[in-house]
């Protein structure tokens, strides 16, 4: 079995990955909890703290820092396990590790200092300070650093391996690395080109409309970075801890590779309400979003073909038998299954989302806030959470024991019932018209306005729940990294079923599918881009007071 | 690649009803006209005066007939600015009979803000450099709220208005 674990200093890394995504998780977690606090209108901030600051606070470290860190922590832990790490890739791998944590303690610093309220998505013209931007831009090139690494060690493997198909979650990970990189170009572009010389001074003025348009280029494939190392999870993993198979090999690749074409021309649907966009390249990115949900319906059927597959080989072969048949007392099935339960709902609210009319009933309300806390803090941290009950002891050399999967099934439970309250009451009062990204308001004092707060108790008491369940879980990895009995942890990794059919070799073929991510990236942006250019109004100096940056 | 027969039925009737509704989008938008808000006119923010809707005298409710108006609306943090009434006093409620189709017409002269009619369809962005317009009918008589829900400072959440459909 010793084979079956990671070396040392493999670990080692993974676990510096790990260490910084759960003190985040604590820091942010504790930053949404004060929101859902002060939005009942009992409560202030103590010391002057601005209720934007916190929201800042929150978005970053928990949808920036808390995610990077823990997905490239994965995905160094499964290239390694089924590719492995060179020497030199390791250093490679420690170097953008420690980049991307000073950029995320310089713009962290800045946001504490109240000279960054801006939110994670920037904000154009409201001007954070410099350094803010600078530590942003040291996240990415860190992460950029990661992704070569990835490239690299798939691509040495292929080279001692010629004509074999990669391991199916080195490929997996590549895709999502090749998302990543293609979709930050767009961040990094807007930060370099137009913050930073705005911010220092050296500009004058922004162009806004280009500014969001790069962002939100880069905003929605983020969430696929996000989601495709859950999918890893069930495609890879899952099968093997409830004793099954990979359904298809030649699936999986091809979801991942729908996700690879499909997730990044997509970055409209954030834009549906902007004027100096035309309405018919937003429907352009309307109906290529809608293609990015058919990856996620080919996984839905895949898990349950592997469900259903792998009862049925138990012996349980009535019509939902098999049901019952799936190990519910294990946490590192359990977690993600609930996750899983919750994407769909999530998905549903998604095409709401991005659908051009009823866009405009739910655009900026808290109903949004309400979906993302299902996809992003249900389905992927539910997932993240299952994965990180065997990865933590596998890195640490402990063993998963009873108590850690007490622990866990309980997390999971009370971060369900702690997410339908929160969530069930955002997306509710995202119906009547309250507005996310907002502090306590009674604006006009209206009836309207009341039955909104309403709404905000019942995120309150759903936020006090889930800050619980971060408690539990931050106890359980504390546990698992010190307490937990030495032994030797389950890497699981799942094989393909003996019968399934072979996968072509064609999904190998990474000219190819970059090639046409990158014409459908230039069909869905090119002329709507060259348009915001042409037709730009006079551009926006800074705008600092706003936000108390003075 | 070989398909499991009854995945092929699950993606056709998933990827069908995708379509379907698609199809409904796409005639919605461009045949029977609920575009989302996308005015393509830019403006110079430090100067919106120069347009004339945005003249001093121009803000606010305009009827243009029967039963249609326009408003127009300068943002800027935190204010809506809907002009003054005969008074010389600042709007602060507009008044609309009910069953007015209105079409709300506004810019910014600093920052990003969001021009939410809470409880109806009215829901736009307004960005510095360019108008946006949306258009809405009144059919429920009762007090609704604008809201600003985009972040625009720290006072973003005082940014607001009222609106009273009447009957007559």
């Amino acid at each position: 079995m010793i084979a079956n674990q990671l070396t040392k200093k493999d670990s080692k890394l993974s676990m510096a990955h790990m260490w910084v995504a759960f003190i985040s998780l604590l820091i942010g977690g504790l930053m949404g909890l004060l929101q859902t606090l002060v939005r009942t209108g009992r409560f202030t901030l103590p010391f002057g703290i601005d209720y934007y600051q916190i929201l800042t606070v929150h978005g970053v470290i928990l949808a920036l820092v808390l995610t990077t860190f823990f997905i490239i922590g994965f995905q160094f832990s499964l290239m390694s396990k089924t590719v492995g790490m060179s020497d030199r890739e390791r250093v490679w791998a420690w170097i953008a590790f420690w980049v991307m944590l000073v950029g995320t303690i310089a713009a962290a610093t800045m946001i504490l200092l109240g000279k960054a309220s801006v939110l994670y998505t920037f904000y154009a013209p409201l001007a954070a300070h410099p350094i803010f931007y600078f530590g942003l831009t040291l996240v990415i090139v860190g992460t950029w650093i990661a992704c070569f690494v990835n490239f690299h060690q798939l691509y040495k493997w292929k080279k001692a391996n010629k004509g074999e198909k990669s391991p199916l979650l080195a490929f997996m990970v590549v895709i999502n690395m090749i998302i990543w990189f293609i979709s930050t170009i767009g961040v990094a572009a807007t930060v370099l080109i137009q913050f930073i010389p705005w911010s220092l001074g050296i500009v004058d003025e922004i162009n806004i409309l280009v500014s969001r348009t790069l962002f939100w280029y880069f905003g929605h494939p983020l969430v696929y970075f996000w989601l495709l190392p859950a999918y890893m999870a069930w495609y890879g993993i899952i099968p093997k801890i409830i004793g099954g198979k990979i359904f298809s090999d030649g699936l999986a690749r091809l979801a991942f590779i729908l996700f690879l074409l499909f997730s990044i021309p997509v970055g409209f649907h954030h834009q549906l309400l902007e004027p100096g966009i035309d309405p018919f390249w937003k429907y352009i990115q309307v109906v290529l979003t809608f293609a990015v949900a058919i990856p996620s319906l080919l996984t839905a059927f895949s898990m349950f073909a592997t469900f259903e597959t792998a009862g049925r080989a138990k012996g349980f072969n009535t019509l939902f038998g098999w049901f019952k048949a799936l190990p519910w007392k294990d946490v590192r099935f359990f977690a993600p299954m609930v996750g899983m339960i919750a994407f769909i709902p999530a998905g549903a609210g998604g095409l709401v989302n991005a659908s051009n009319q009823l866009n405009l009933v739910v655009h900026n309300t808290i109903w949004v806030t309400g979906h993302f806390h299902l996809t992003l803090a249900t389905t992927v941290i539910l997932t993240f959470f299952g994965i990180s009950y065997w990865l933590v002891p596998v890195l640490t050399g402990r063993k998963l024991d009873e108590k850690t999967n007490r622990l866990g099934i309980i997390q999971t439970i009370v971060w369900a019932i702690g997410m339908f309250f929160m969530s069930g009451s955002m997306h509710i009062a995202g119906l009547l018209g309250a507005p996310r990204r907002s502090a306590f308001s009674e604006y006009n004092g209206s009836e309207q306005v009341t039955e909104w707060i309403g709404y905000q108790y019942g995120q309150a008491i759903g936020g006090s729940i889930l800050f619980i369940g971060i408690i539990i879980m931050m106890y359980t990895f504390l546990y698992m990294t010190f307490f937990a009995p030495k032994g030797v942890e389950e890497f699981p990794i799942a094989e393909t079923a003996e019968d399934a059919e072979p996968t072509p070799m064609i999904f190998e073929n990474w000219r190819l599918w970059i090639g046409i991510a990158v014409v459908l990236i230039a069909f869905a942006y090119t002329i709507p881009f060259i348009d915001i250019i042409q037709n730009s109004p006079p551009g926006s100096p800074t705008f600092k007071g706003l936000i108390g940056n003075s | 690649m070989h398909l499991h027969k009854y995945e092929k039925m699950w993606m056709l009737i998933g990827g069908g009803a995708l379509l379907i509704f698609l199809i409904m989008l796409g005639v919605g938008a461009f045949y029977q006209g609920t575009k989302p808000p996308s005015c393509l006119t830019t403006i110079d923010p430090q100067n919106v005066e120069a347009h004339d809707s945005f003249k001093k005298e121009n803000l606010g409710m305009q009827q243009l007939d029967d039963n249609r108006y326009v408003v127009n609306v300068i943002a800027s943090a935190f204010n809506y600015d809907f002009g003054t009434d005969e008074e010389g006093n600042v709007v602060r409620t507009i008044r609309i009979p009910v069953g007015s189709e209105v079409m709300f017409q506004g810019t910014s002269t600093d920052v990003v803000h969001g021009f939410e009619l809470a409880g109806t369809n009215a829901n736009m962005m307004l960005e510095p450099g360019y108008i946006n317009t949306v258009e809405t009918t009144f059919n429920k008589p009762g007090t609704y709220t604008f809201v600003c829900n985009e972040y625009c400072g720290t006072g973003h959440h005082y940014m607001t208005a009222t609106v009273e459909v009447y009957d007559e």
